[in-house]
């Protein structure tokens, strides 16, 4: 545990530090925060127990190596680094791999009940990319037992009162205090440019107000909601890191947004049919007759095509989902090999995922949570049908830039404040909304994990920061508090003053529409530069929304306007940094540059906000930068740090390929 | 990427939605149903119907409105946050299909709980769920987060036993649907007393069983609870409420007369 130090700042209030998100990263943040003794005021949109991590379904990675197979965390590493396509820097996925069996086994004492083996230990299964069995799993609502387990114990916190130096208790100063139901606007810098707090808005009362912290965590996960309809949750606009962007934050990578490639089609949501399906068994196939007229059930063995069996005999079904989806997207789009709809007399854009063959006692107990999702949704029986399913964005590997301090084996320096920094001093991110662990694609079930794992490396290095800042957020001058409240309340009440003719809602369908064709599985230069277009002409269009709702009350409406102006300023880096990227390389792929060109392209992509023109947001991309911490500088740049697992040609033909280097294979 | 609305037939055929609203807490004069049409789509559920209220928020009258304002998160009902009354009863609103709840196209009610203080509209403060948490302490008192190797073992029956106490999205279905709670009673509720039975029952959560019986053995504990069962029917996670209440019930007796003696 880390020591307590000045508790109280000169003018005698409780150091707070800020985490925005409850989500597994917020909460991890939150729970290592609280342990080193340091109070924290948690903001989220919703009631943290509802957080999107709850969708969650099919596990978390850890190699325990419970079944005997030689599995270890130097194999996980290089088997995420490859999957990544290598543009990860490997030692923080180092860390990740390394701690991820103490990982799950704090989950296990916390009470999450992941399935068991005959001898009581942990059950695992297997997932994409791998050939191990790494994946514990509490049957198919793996995310939403983990979000409650840390939930909890945050929730127990709450209870509790801070201790000063001296071990006193400070009544009534609970160490969490939570502000639920409450928008992040925007952070407070000083005037050295530090980040000491944050404004925020009640989505109750509307009220807008500014709140000092000695550090903030940004923790506000993926950004689905950009391309429309996805598999993630509603609340999930990256609203928070866009606008930390805009306020000078690095964001990195933007362009490699993963499409999974298993869910069903909807019109509000495109809901996942998890790769644990895959992993327990499950086998993707379409007909081989292009006019096949008979049910699922009913066609022959002989007349399916299991093609990605077929074509990666070593990791078949369980391919990494950039790959997968490209080869479903073929199947469907190019080859109109789709199942074919009597009805329609069409080819549809959805392929079979099969678990007919499986007994049914074991579909129940590891993947009932899924198989009931698709019966509600679809009204057929998954367990006598094969399911329909399609590829559908589901993860953002880019994000805020985020540092990270190296020890000499490779593992990371715990404590350090640079790790999980962004280039703004006092301003962290951890979760889904940070670039950190995934590269190019990331694996399944290592999401979970990489949100929790940031957490342990941020709560930590807040601390230490919190420890060594020369003054307290809260011996800042409460006009600088002021002052950025006053912005916040302004440009909100600029917002209930639009009155022009164009519906928000139905610019962000616009905006998914386009990003959904021309940004996601295939990309071409052509296409992009429509979209950027399209972007365009939405910035402009945005100046001319009116808000038909002015209500005091959980105004909604006025707040999607701001979700969505930040809506567009990240699709545009996203869209940007893929016209820019003339290579393939994991879940970017680009026709006409179908290889990867690690000469040109084995580089980071940093996107720096580069002020608005004429109403459209402008982006700059730079090959690094310098940031300041703690009085001292840290030099960047976009290289990778490749330096535990070298690059090789990424190909999934041959069983084993993915952990060549760690098994002695080559 | 699917465009399953373009290849869809067109239809020219609407839904009427009915929705009791009002502008915000301690407004009554506001509370008032508005109709609303709205074009069906293939596999629509309610929350898709209010998402087309939003981008065209006018009255089946032809009266531009404020759009119509309701919680939601993932859709896929694992959040709890949608849980409304649709057509009087009490369930998520993500998994209300449009064509099973009005197969002849039947208007579809929509009003918002009412055993929890209004926010407006569609949406409720469910706070005071999150607090009954707290009281009966639904955690496992963790020495710390570092790395004490793994957890107790535990066979895969406890599993079975637990799993499904503990996907409890504390939505308020059986707050709502239980005829014990209400503004005038302290009754705590099911969901909270499930909590207590999930803890107990993991092997380092017993350890610390007695404080959360004796949390439910005051005013508002288990012993109000009239055993209707109306909990268990609109559990929308198949939670065996009642099964737990009897547990608990069991085991607070067991703690008056032995917790003692225990000590
Ligand atoms: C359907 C589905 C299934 C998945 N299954 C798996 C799996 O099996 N294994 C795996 O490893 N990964 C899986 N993933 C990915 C994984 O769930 C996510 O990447 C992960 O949960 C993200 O966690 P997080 O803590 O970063 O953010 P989230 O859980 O998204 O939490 C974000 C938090 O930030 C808050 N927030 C956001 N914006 C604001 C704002 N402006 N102001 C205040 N608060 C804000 C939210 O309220 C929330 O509390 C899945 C994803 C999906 C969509
Ligand atoms: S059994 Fe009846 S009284 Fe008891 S909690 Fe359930 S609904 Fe309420
Ligand atoms: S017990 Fe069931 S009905 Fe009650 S809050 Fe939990 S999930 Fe909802
Ligand atoms: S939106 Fe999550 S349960 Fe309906």
């Amino acid at each position: 545990m880390a020591q307590k130090t000045g508790t109280k700042s000169t003018t005698g209030k409780v150091r707070r530090v800020i985490v925005v998100g409850g989500g597994l990263a917020g909460l991890t943040t939150v729970i290592e925060l609280c342990e080193a003794g340091v109070p924290v005021d948690l903001f989220s949109l919703v009631p943290v127990k509802r957080s999107h991590s709850v969708c969650a379904q099919g596990g978390i990675n850890a190699s325990v190596n419970t079944k005997g197979e030689g599995d270890s965390p130097r194999i996980h590493l290089e088997e995420t680094v490859y999957g990544g396509d290598f543009l990860a820097n490997q030692p923080p996925v180092k860390g990740m791999a390394d701690a991820a069996p103490g990982i799950v086994y704090m989950l296990d004492r916390m009470g999450v009940p992941f399935n068991r083996t005959s001898e009581g230990l942990l059950d695992f299964r297997r997932f994409g990319g791998t050939l191990f069995h790494r994946t514990a799993f509490a049957g198919a609502t793996t995310g939403q037992q983990l979000l409650y387990a840390l939930d909890e114990q945050v929730r127990r916190y709450e209870t509790v009162e801070v201790e000063d130096e001296k071990g006193i208790r400070l009544r009534g100063e609970r160490m969490v205090r939570k502000f639920e139901l409450w928008d992040f606007l925007s952070i407070v810098r000083d005037g050295t440019g530090r980040c000491v707090g944050v404004v925020a808005q009640d989505l109750k009362s509307m009220e807008v107000r500014a709140f000092p912290g000695d550090a903030v965590c940004i923790a506000t996960g993926g950004p689905g909601i950009v391309f429309g309809r996805s598999t993630n949750s509603v609340i999930n606009t990256g609203t928070a890191a866009a606008a930390v962007y805009r306020q000078g934050a690095c964001y990195a990578n933007g362009e490699f947004i993963q499409v999974h490639p298993t869910a069903i089609p909807g019109a509000d949501k495109l809901r996942l049919i998890s790769e644990s399906a895959r992993g327990e068994g499950g086998r993707v196939w379409v007909p081989k007759d292009a006019k096949e007229k008979r049910r699922g059930r009913d066609v022959p063995e002989r007349d399916r095509d299991y093609f990605l069996e077929a074509k990666y005999p070593g990791y078949g079904n369980l391919v990494p989902r950039d790959i997968a989806s490209r080869e479903l997207f073929n199947k469907c789009f190019h080859e109109g090999l789709g199942v074919y709809n009597p009805k329609t007399r069409a080819n549809e854009h959805e392929v079979y995922l099969d678990l007919t063959h499986m007994p049914k006692e074991v579909l129940r107990s590891k993947l009932a949570g899924i198989l009931e999702i698709y019966e509600k949704f679809v009204g057929e029986d998954p367990y006598e049908n094969p399911m329909k399913v399609f590829p559908a964005v589901h993860y953002s590997m880019g994000g805020l830039w985020v540092d990270f301090e190296r020890r000499a084996d490779g593992g990371l320096v715990r404590g350090s404040p640079r790790n999980q920094a962004t280039n703004i001093e006092g301003l962290y991110a951890a979760g889904e909304v940070d670039y950190q662990y995934h590269g190019a694609n990331r694996l399944g079930a290592n999401s979970l994990l990489s949100c929790i794992y940031a957490g342990l490396e941020c709560g930590p290095a807040m601390a230490s920061y919190r420890s060594s800042m020369p003054s307290s957020a809260f011996d800042v001058a409460s006009s600088v508090f002021d002052k950025a409240e006053e912005r916040e309340r302004k440009a909100y009440e600029a917002i209930l003053a639009l009155n022009g003719d164009e519906n928000p809602y139905a610019l962000h369908k616009e905006l998914g529409e386009v990003m959904l064709r021309d940004c996601t599985i295939e990309r071409h230069n052509g296409t992009l530069d429509a979209v950027l277009a399209k972007i365009d002409e939405l910035e402009d269009r945005q100046a001319d929304v009116g808000v038909t709702d002015t209500s005091a009350h959980a105004n909604q409406g006025a707040q999607f306007v701001r979700h969505l102006a930040n809506m567009l300023v990240l699709a545009r880096v996203i869209a940007q940094g893929a016209r820019a990227r003339d290579e393939s390389r994991g879940g970017h792929y680009k026709l006409d540059f179908e290889k990867r060109d690690d000469s040109a392209w084995l580089r980071t992509t940093l996107a720096m906000h580069d002020g608005v023109a004429e109403g459209r947001s402008q982006v700059r991309y730079v090959r690094g930068f310098d940031y300041a911490l703690l009085g001292a500088t840290v030099a960047v740049t976009d290289a990778v740090d490749v330096s535990l697992v070298k690059p090789r040609v990424r190909k999934y033909e041959a069983a084993g390929a993915a952990s060549a280097a760690a098994t002695g294979k080559i | 990427m699917s465009e399953d609305a373009a290849k869809s037939p067109r239809t020219e055929r609407t839904i009427r939605l009915e929705i009791l609203r009002q502008d915000g807490p301690g407004q009554p004069e506001s509370k008032r149903w508005e109709s609303f049409d709205v074009p069906w789509h293939p596999q629509m559920n309610v929350i898709s119907a209010l998402m087309q209220i939003q981008r065209n928020p006018v009255t089946a009258e032809g009266k531009k409105v404020a759009p119509v304002v309701w919680e939601s998160v993932c859709l896929e009902e694992v959040c709890g946050a949608c849980t409304m009354l649709v057509n009087g009863r009490v369930r998520q609103s993500c998994t209300a299909l449009v064509d099973q709840i009005s197969p002849e196209g039947e208007p579809i009610k929509l009003a918002p709980m009412t055993k929890f203080p209004l926010v407006r509209d569609l949406i409720v403060d469910r706070s005071r769920m999150f607090d009954d948490l707290k009281k009966v302490k639904a955690w496992i008192d963790l020495d710390g987060s570092h790395d004490l190797g793994p957890g107790p073992r535990q066979s895969q029956g406890n599993q079975d036993e637990a799993y499904p106490l503990s996907r409890c999205m504390t939505c308020g279905c059986c707050l709502e649907a239980c005829p014990q709670v209400s503004a005038s009673s302290s009754f705590i509720g099911p969901a909270a007393i499930n909590q207590v039975r999930l803890f107990n029952l993991h092997p380092s959560g017993k350890m610390h069983a007695g404080e959360r019986l004796e949390a439910l053995m005051g005013e508002g504990g288990i012993a109000d609870c009239g055993k209707a069962q109306n909990c268990v029917d609109v559990c929308p996670k198949e939670i065996p409420l009642v099964d737990s209440i009897a547990e608990v019930s069991r085991q607070t007796t067991r703690h008056l007369f032995f917790g003692w003696l225990l000590r």
